[in-house]
């Protein structure tokens, strides 16, 4: 996977997750872009599409629409299924995850996709074992450090 | 100084502005009491500053200001901190810039931490957005890690080994060793990444790829337990186990399996059984089954695995699912040259998804019906992709435009149909047909004599009502003024003749040369059929004069030019006008093909009057053929003049006719234009259009019809199953002696109640020790269904001699001709 992105049918970014190194300036202009041509997309059109050098994967779920950049040898069914997990571990997480849900934690989102998927490849297949590792990490921020001072509550 | 407000707070205030520019503001302020934290180096709220300002970056705001905060962040002890550090690192920081060398310490410190998470994230960081640099300086931790027993480690050490191996290929063999027991581990996670990583590695080192295919087995033990082991919860996907993980496997598989036979072996089984037993209703079982299909294709299969393999890629094609249904096209193009005839059963299908609403579909289905067009289906096939020309989307239509040309070039059955077909795109598409198409057609109209007449009729059809599609004007406009005389003498035998004057003709070539859409090309299209027209007229040559004269002041330059010099012609060079105006002689196509074709000439050595190869030498074609009566003994038997992609000038028709007298002749379709010629039936027109002949060859034995000095000629046979009288024999010619045979002829003779054609052969030259053939296609009519044979007369050079032979055949066999 090259990058994945959320964004809203508004086209407001909510979430975006390069795996190769771009300047900020292209990647600002392939999110633009690519959100036009995926929201361009009727609602009975298959999920893939060619674009530039990539076939990108995309599915809305309500109204957020996740958004896969893949490579040419890379399966476009198994994203799907991919993108799927990712939303069922923010579900899990967050019960029942609607979109406000990502805008008020998007450092969370962050956080169980880096434990999901790392340059851009699956990490671990087991959904218990990704949330159990979430929870863990949730713990240790609330744990006081050794000389006493808190180690300060969510930001 | 009032703490920083928190981040949520943050958000619900800018979610509330009601304008881009009260966003602003609001970003505005809060990013300069951010500043004004960080240089304060508060360590309390740093994490929530810096937190805000990823929220604001993500908006698309600046937040660079923010750099070096998350690296003080992820410094820090906190692990709160440090997980906002890595993330703004992740986010804000990228190896274009050199303060992102300043983490490599952190991260390193953070590999060797005593909490696992701290050293997850660290891992995590690293395998996301390392550069070069600190993947050379951290390999040797993430190396260590790799061989830890902590499995959640572990499996994040691999995907960081990969990371590392992307950036710095040099450093893979460092990881070799730790990759010994990998597969031996049951923790999913583990296999998952390290499949991806052995996957890698294969990828980029041939000697890797080697070293791992002692793996197969292993791999397929582990595809195999996952599909027969029961219920797992852990890992289970709408009741298949690790969907994920069974994907990989196969993706590396196919990897070692490719352009080897042993692993392809190894692993035909197991695909197999992945194909046939994995669950289809959802759309998890079919990602596994796309896999597997693509490996199947990928490496050494046998056959019987492969029809399966297309045959899921059919089902697929029937599938409701529009995703599958796209998938199932990309991969049947990967296939369709070599598997061409699998492919072909499904092409109903596919010629279907050509009406389908999405557009990715469509282009899909276009370029596989193109790749699937043969001479048995083309009739069937344009028929659908002319519709599809008709109504798709713009996008498409200069790509479909030219695929039709292409296709209607190699197999149009005849030419009025080839003529026909590309009416209809100029007319479809017309501004969408690729500039080069232009000369192509003209050049084919110019070859196909005998429609001259007809073409003309009908693009003057055309244009009359529009004239605003570039490339159907410009071909019109050439073929007016070329053929502008049958236009007006309303000879036309394939359909109506039009009434139309030479004032009604010239109106529209006018009218071209005025109007707005003309581009300038067209119009310079228009005025030089305009004059020549002054050859081919006869009342109307005053007006072409005046036409041409108001040209001589156009502000075009190129209409100037030819405006003025044509004026010239009228006016100074009046005696050369016809001879420079007079019809262009049939253009020749650059061709590869075989020997010339032999022209009969009144027994004279008369060169042949064609521009591709000479005849081959020492050859008289007229005695040639007396020859061949001679030995073949008497009237029962009828030579056959191998035929050319060329065509035959007038003057060798008539002579052919002389010669031969009663013969039976049959000739090149694009042969002499003399209406004198009777020509015998064609073999292919006039027949119904259908597909003329099976799928496969109906199981027909194919016979070695020669065999001698090392010349070896095998005839194979198909039969036509709408008109039992024609047979069609391939002949192979093949050399196993050490040196080449060139100048290659093959030609033959059979009784007078058959008739034959022979098309041009492949080439001439019949390479030594096998390494190639010659093919040459014969058709042969028998009506009365006699017992087929053959007398045929081979001449070659060899050795640096002229070899000849004659031999009969007789060795037919029976479902050849009954």
């Amino acid at each position: 996977m090259r990058f994945m992105l959320l964004f809203s049918r508004q086209g407001k970014l909510r979430l975006q997750k390069w795996f190769l190194a771009t300047a900020d300036r292209d990647k600002k202009k392939l999110v633009r872009e690519l959100m036009q041509v995926v929201l361009a997309r009727k609602p009975k059109m298959c999920s893939f599409l060619e674009w530039r050098d990539l076939k990108v994967v995309y599915k809305r779920y309500a109204s957020l629409y996740f958004c896969c950049a893949i490579e040419g040898q890379d399966n476009e069914l198994i994203t799907l299924e991919l993108i799927h997990r990712y939303v069922e571990l923010l579900d899990k997480y967050f019960g029942s995850v609607c979109e406000l849900d990502i805008i008020f934690n998007f450092e969370k989102a962050y956080f169980i996709l880096d434990e999901f998927v790392m340059g851009g490849e699956i990490q671990d297949t087991s959904k218990k074992s990704v949330l159990k590792a979430i929870e863990q990490a949730d713990l240790l921020q609330e744990v006081r450090h050794p000389c006493g001072a808190s180690l300060g509550s969510t930001p | 100084m009032p703490a920083p407000i928190r981040l949520r707070e943050l958000i619900r205030t800018i979610r509330t502005a009601r304008t881009q520019a009260e966003e602003r503001e609001m970003i505005q302020k809060e990013c300069a009491a951010i500043r004004s934290s960080f240089r304060e180096e508060d360590n309390t709220y740093r994490c929530r500053n810096v937190a805000k300002l990823l929220y604001m970056h993500m908006l698309g705001y600046p937040a660079h200001f923010g750099q070096l905060e998350c690296l003080k962040l992820i410094a820090s002890q906190k692990f709160t901190d440090k997980r906002i550090g890595y993330l703004g690192a992740m986010l804000l920081l990228d190896e274009r810039q050199d303060v992102h060398l300043l983490m490599t310490n952190c991260i390193k410190n953070d590999l060797n931490h005593s909490t696992q998470y701290v050293q997850g994230l660290a891992l995590c960081t690293l395998g996301c957005m390392g550069s070069s640099e600190m993947c050379r300086d951290l390999a040797g931790e993430v190396e260590k890690l790799l061989k830890t027993s902590n499995s959640y480690l572990r499996k994040k050490a691999a995907l960081c080994a990969v990371h590392v191996i992307r950036k710095v290929p040099e450093l893979m063999e460092m990881f070799l060793p730790a990759t010994k027991n990998l597969l031996n581990e049951k923790n999913h996670g583990v296999l998952h990444t390290s499949v991806v990583l052995l996957t890698e590695m294969c990828e980029r080192s041939p000697d890797m790829l080697a070293h791992f295919r002692k793996l197969v087995p292993q791999l397929v033990r582990i595809l195999k337990n996952l599909i027969m082991s029961g219920y797992s919860p852990e890992h289970d996907v709408s009741g298949i186990s690790d969907p994920f993980l069974q994907v990989r496997i196969l993706r590396l598989l196919r990897i070692l399996g490719r352009n080897d036979d042993d692993s392809s072996e190894a692993m035909n089984d197991i695909l197999a059984q992945v194909a046939t037993n994995t669950e289809t209703s959802k759309n998890v079982g079919n990602a596994i089954l796309y896999e597997t299909v693509l490996t199947i294709m990928d490496i050494k299969s046998e056959s019987g695995l492969r029809v399966l393999a297309i045959n899921i890629l059919g089902r697929f094609l029937l599938n409701n699912d529009k995703n599958i249904r796209y998938v199932a096209l990309t991969s049947l193009l990967k296939t369709v040259q070599t598997d061409h005839n699998a492919v072909q059963r499904h092409r109903s299908t596919i010629v279907d998804c050509l009406k389908d609403l999405d557009v990715s579909i469509k282009r899909r289905a276009m370029e596989l019906s193109f790749a699937l067009v043969n001479g048995n289906n083309v009739r069937g096939m344009m028929k659908e992709l002319l519709y599809f020309l008709d109504s798709c989307e713009p996008e498409f239509k200069a790509d479909c435009a030219s695929g039709i040309f292409l296709a209607a070039e190699k197999y149009a059955p005849s030419k009025r149909w080839h003529i026909d077909t590309i009416m209809r795109v100029l007319t479809t598409a017309g501004s969408y047909v690729r500039d080069d198409a232009v000369p192509n057609l003209i050049q084919l109209i110019t070859n196909s004599v005998e429609m001259h007449a007809y073409t003309v009729q009908r693009l003057y059809k055309a244009i009359l009502g529009d004239y605003s599609q570039q490339p159907l004007v410009q071909v019109a406009s050439w073929c007016i003024g070329e053929y502008g005389d049958l236009l007006v003498s309303g000879q036309c035998e394939e359909e109506e003749p039009i009434q139309v004057t030479e004032d009604e003709v010239l109106d529209i070539l006018e009218s071209v040369l005025i109007s707005n859409m003309s581009a300038s090309v067209t119009r310079g299209y228009a005025l030089t059929a305009i004059m020549k027209l002054s050859t081919r007229f006869t009342c109307t040559v005053n007006r072409i004069k005046k036409v041409v004269s108001i040209y001589g002041s156009s502000i075009d330059v190129e209409l100037q030019q030819r405006a003025v010099e044509y004026n010239a012609l009228f006016k100074k060079y009046d005696h050369m006008r016809p001879a420079l105006l007079e019809r262009m002689p049939v253009m020749e196509k650059v061709t590869t093909n075989g020997p010339a074709e032999i022209v009969q000439t009144n027994g004279e050595t008369e060169p042949a009057v064609l521009e591709t190869k000479p005849p081959p030498s020492g050859l008289q074609p007229a005695s040639q053929a007396n020859d061949l009566l001679d030995l073949l003994g008497g009237s029962d038997i009828t030579p056959v003049i191998p035929t050319a992609p060329t065509s035959k000038p007038a003057s060798a028709g008539g002579e052919l006719l002389d010669l031969l007298g009663d013969l039976n002749l049959t000739g090149s379709p694009v042969s002499a234009p003399a209406p004198q010629i009777a020509q015998p039936p064609f073999l292919l027109d006039g027949l119904p259009s259908q597909p003329l002949f099976n799928d496969i060859s109906a199981g027909i034995p194919s016979i070695t019809a020669y065999s001698k000095n090392g010349l070896k000629i095998d005839f194979t046979f198909e039969r036509s199953n709408t008109n039992p009288s024609v047979t069609v024999i391939t002949i192979q010619a093949s050399n196993s002696t050490e040196l080449d045979m060139t100048d290659f002829v093959f030609q033959a003779a059979v009784p007078k109640t058959f008739q034959l054609q022979l098309l041009s052969p492949s080439s001439s030259v019949i390479p030594a020790f096998n390494s190639g053939t010659i093919t040459q296609v014969i058709k042969v009519l028998n009506p009365q269904k006699q017992q087929l044979r053959m007398r045929i007369k081979l001449t070659y050079n060899h050795k640096g001699s002229a070899m000849q032979d004659l031999a009969e055949v007789n060795n037919f066999p029976p479902q050849s001709w009954q």
